[in-house]
C-alpha cells in the first residue's frame, strides 16, 4: 500500500490531531485544569484553520486517495475552511456555556463531539465513492444527536435529541434504499463510474432511486417538507449547539449535496433531478418564510429562517454551473457569520437573563444599545439589504441561477425574490421590537461576557466587509470547477 | 423454478414499507426503532443481492453491507441511550408522551 497517499488528507490529519491533543488534555490534566479547555481548543482550531488554507491558496490543485474514493480540490480546502471559521466562531461564542456549572462535567464531551462531528462533515465533502459518503454523513449526524442532549437538566433538551435522532435514522435508510437501487442499475458505488453508467439507462427504478436520495438529503438539509424536526430540535437543544446545527451541520450537507448531485447524477440532471429539486426549491423558500412570521422563540424563529435560507442555497445547486458552486460557498461563508452574529446576541441575552421569546427584545435599544446593533445588522443581513454581506450572496446565487438561460428558472428566480420581500416582514418584526416597541419591563442593561463580545465584533465585522472586500469571491470563483 | 432476481427484491421492498408503517403508526418508541432496524435490513439486503446477481466481479456491496450494518448498530447504541434518557423524566416510552414543542 501506498502510504504517501495520506498527503492528500492534510485538514482530516490535521483535524484529528486537534481532536487527540483536546481529548488526552481532557483525559489526564487536572480537574482545575479543565476552565482552560475551551480557550485551548479555540487555539488549536485556529492554528489548524490557517495551517487548512495554505494547500488552497498555493493552488496545489486535485489530489485523490484510495483509488478516488477520497478527492481533494482548491474549492474543497475553501469550503472546509469556511466551515473551520464557523466552528471557531461557535467554540467562542460557547465559553459562557461550557463554564456554568451544569456543563463543567461535560465540557469535554461536548468539544470533543464537536470535532468529530466536523470530521465526518469533512469526509462527506471529500468523498467521491458513496461507502465513505455514508460514514462520514453517519459520524457527522450522530454525536449530533448526543449534543442535542447535552443539556440533560432540561426536558426540552432530551425530547430535541430524540426527535432528532429517529428522523436521523429514518432518513439514512431512505437514502441507502435509493443508494442500493442506485447501485443495482449502474454497478459501482464511485460517482464516476456511476455517472458514466446511468446516462443512458433511464428507467422508473432510476427515477425512484433518485427521490429516495434527495429525500435522504433533504432531511439532513431540512428541505420542506423533510423540514418537520427542525424547529423542534432547534428550539431544545443548547443555544450553541442549535448554532453549530443551524450553519456548520447545514453548510456542509448542502455541499456534499451539490458534489453527489453534480458527480454522480450530473449526466441525468434535466431528466430528473432538475425538477424535482425546482418543486423542493419552490416549498422550502415559500413555507419556511409562511411558518417564520408566526413563531414568537427565538430560537424557532431562526429555525424556520435557516429552512427558507436553505432554500436559497440549493439555488446554487440548481444553476448546475461553476458560477453556482462558487456562490453556494460564498453563500455559506456569508450565512455563517450573519446566523452566527444572530445566535450570539441570543445566547447573551439567555446567559444574562434565561429569556428567549421575542416580546422579551422589546425596548432592548434603550437598555443594550450594542446588543441590538448587532442584531439589527444580522437580520439585514439575512433578510439581503445592501451594503451588507448577505445582499452579495444573494445576488451572486441568483446570478448563477440566471446563468441556465431558461424560462424556468427565471420563474423561480422570480418567486425567490417575492420571497426575500416576504422575509423582510419577520426580520424586520425583531428590529422593529427591539427600536420601536415600547414596553415596561425591559430587559435590564447588562455587560456581556468578553468572549461574547469578542464572538460578535468577529461577526459584524464579517457581515460589513465580506460583500464589499471582493477579493473573497473573486478567489472563490477562481478555484470552482465541477 | 429458478429464483430469479425479482424474488428477493419484492420481500426486501415489502420490508422496508413495513418499517416506514410501522415507523408512521407504533406509539411506542422502542417499536419505532425496530421499525428503523427492519428498514435498515432490508437496506443490507438488497445490497447483498444486487452484488449477488447483477454485479459478482466487485464485493463493493458486500462491503457496504458490512458498514451498514456497523452504523445500524450504532445508531441503535445512541438511540437507545437517549430514548433512555427520556425515559427518566417522563417514567414511559410513548411518543404521545414527548409533545410539548410544536408548531
Amino acid at each position: 500500500m501506498d502510504y504517501s497517499q495520506f498527503l492528500a488528507m492534510k485538514q482530516e490529519i490535521g483535524l484529528l490531531v486537534v481532536f487527540l491533543l483536546v481529548f488526552l488534555y481532557d483525559t489526564f490534566m487536572p480537574q482545575r485544569s479543565g476552565k482552560a479547555l475551551p480557550v485551548f481548543t479555540t487555539v488549536l482550531m485556529l492554528a489548524a484553520t490557517v495551517a487548512g488554507f495554505f494547500p488552497c491558496l498555493l493552488g496545489t490543485g486535485s489530489m485523490s486517495a484510495f483509488a478516488g474514493m477520497y478527492e481533494t480540490s482548491p474549492i474543497v480546502c475553501a469550503i472546509k475552511g469556511v466551515l473551520n471559521i464557523g466552528v471557531v466562531i461557535v467554540l467562542i461564542q460557547s465559553y459562557v456555556w461550557a463554564d456554568s456549572a451544569p456543563m463543567q462535567q461535560r465540557r469535554g464531551e461536548y468539544l470533543e463531539l464537536t470535532l468529530l462531528t466536523l470530521f465526518g462533515m469533512y469526509l462527506m465533502i471529500s468523498a467521491r465513492h458513496f461507502l465513505l459518503f455514508v460514514i462520514g454523513l453517519e459520524t457527522a449526524s450522530l454525536p449530533l444527536a448526543t449534543m442535542v442532549a447535552l443539556d440533560k437538566d432540561h426536558y426540552e433538551s432530551r425530547e430535541a435529541a430524540v426527535k432528532y435522532i429517529l428522523t436521523a435514522i429514518f432518513s439514512s435508510a431512505v437514502f441507502m434504499m435509493g443508494l442500493s437501487y442506485v447501485y443495482g442499475l449502474s454497478g459501482s458505488l464511485y460517482f464516476n463510474d456511476i455517472a458514466v453508467n446511468i446516462a443512458s439507462q433511464m428507467s422508473p427504478l432510476l427515477i425512484i432511486a433518485m427521490v429516495f436520495v434527495m429525500a435522504g438529503i433533504g432531511f439532513k438539509l431540512s428541505l420542506v417538507p423533510f423540514h418537520l424536526w427542525t424547529a423542534d430540535v432547534y428550539q431544545g437543544a443548547p443555544t450553541s449547539v442549535t448554532s453549530y446545527l443551524s450553519v456548520i451541520s447545514k453548510g456542509s450537507a448542502a455541499f456534499a449535496f451539490l458534489v453527489i448531485l453534480a458527480q454522480a447524477f450530473g449526466t441525468i440532471y434535466a431528466d430528473t433531478w432538475e425538477w424535482m429539486l425546482y418543486a423542493l426549491i419552490v416549498l422550502t423558500i415559500t413555507i419556511g418564510n409562511l411558518f417564520a412570521m408566526r413563531q414568537r422563540n427565538m430560537k424557532r424563529f431562526l429555525a424556520f429562517s435557516s429552512v427558507s435560507q436553505a432554500g436559497y442555497i440549493m439555488l446554487g445547486v440548481i444553476a448546475f454551473n461553476v458560477t453556482g458552486m462558487a456562490s453556494l460557498v460564498y453563500y455559506i461563508l456569508v450565512y455563517i457569520f450573519s446566523n452566527l452574529a444572530a445566535f450570539g446576541v441570543i445566547q447573551a441575552i439567555e446567559n444574562a437573563t434565561g429569556k428567549l421569546s421575542m416580546d422579551d427584545y422589546k425596548g432592548l435599544y434603550k437598555t443594550n444599545p450594542r446588543l441590538s446593533f448587532a442584531m439589527m445588522l444580522a437580520m439585514f443581513s439575512l433578510a439581503g439589504i445592501p451594503p451588507f454581506a448577505g445582499f452579495f450572496s444573494k445576488f451572486f446565487i441568483f446570478t448563477g441561477a440566471i446563468a441556465q438561460r431558461s424560462v424556468a428558472i427565471y420563474v423561480l428566480v422570480l418567486i425567490a425574490l417575492i420571497n426575500t420581500i416576504i422575509s423582510l416582514y419577520y426580520y424586520l418584526l425583531v428590529v422593529k421590537a427591539m427600536f420601536i416597541s415600547p414596553d415596561e419591563c425591559v430587559i435590564p442593561t447588562f455587560k456581556s461576557a468578553c468572549s461574547e463580545r469578542l464572538g460578535l465584533w468577529i461577526t459584524v465585522a464579517g457581515i460589513i466587509l465580506l460583500g464589499i472586500v471582493s477579493c473573497v469571491y473573486n478567489w472563490l470563483s477562481g478555484i470552482a470547477v465541477m | 423454478m429458478e429464483i430469479t432476481l425479482i424474488y428477493w427484491l419484492v420481500p426486501t421492498l415489502v420490508m422496508f414499507c413495513c418499517g416506514v408503517y410501522g415507523f408512521i403508526t407504533r406509539k411506542n418508541m422502542i417499536a419505532i426503532l425496530i421499525s428503523l432496524e427492519l428498514m435498515l435490513n432490508a437496506v443490507d439486503i438488497n445490497f447483498a443481492l444486487f452484488n449477488r446477481y447483477l454485479h459478482p466481479e466487485m464485493m463493493e456491496g458486500m462491503f457496504f453491507t458490512l458498514f451498514a450494518i456497523a452504523i445500524a448498530a450504532a445508531e441503535t447504541a445512541v438511540a437507545i441511550a437517549i430514548i433512555l434518557n427520556i425515559f427518566r423524566s417522563v417514567k414511559n416510552v410513548d411518543v404521545q408522551g414527548i409533545d410539548q414543542m410544536k408548531f
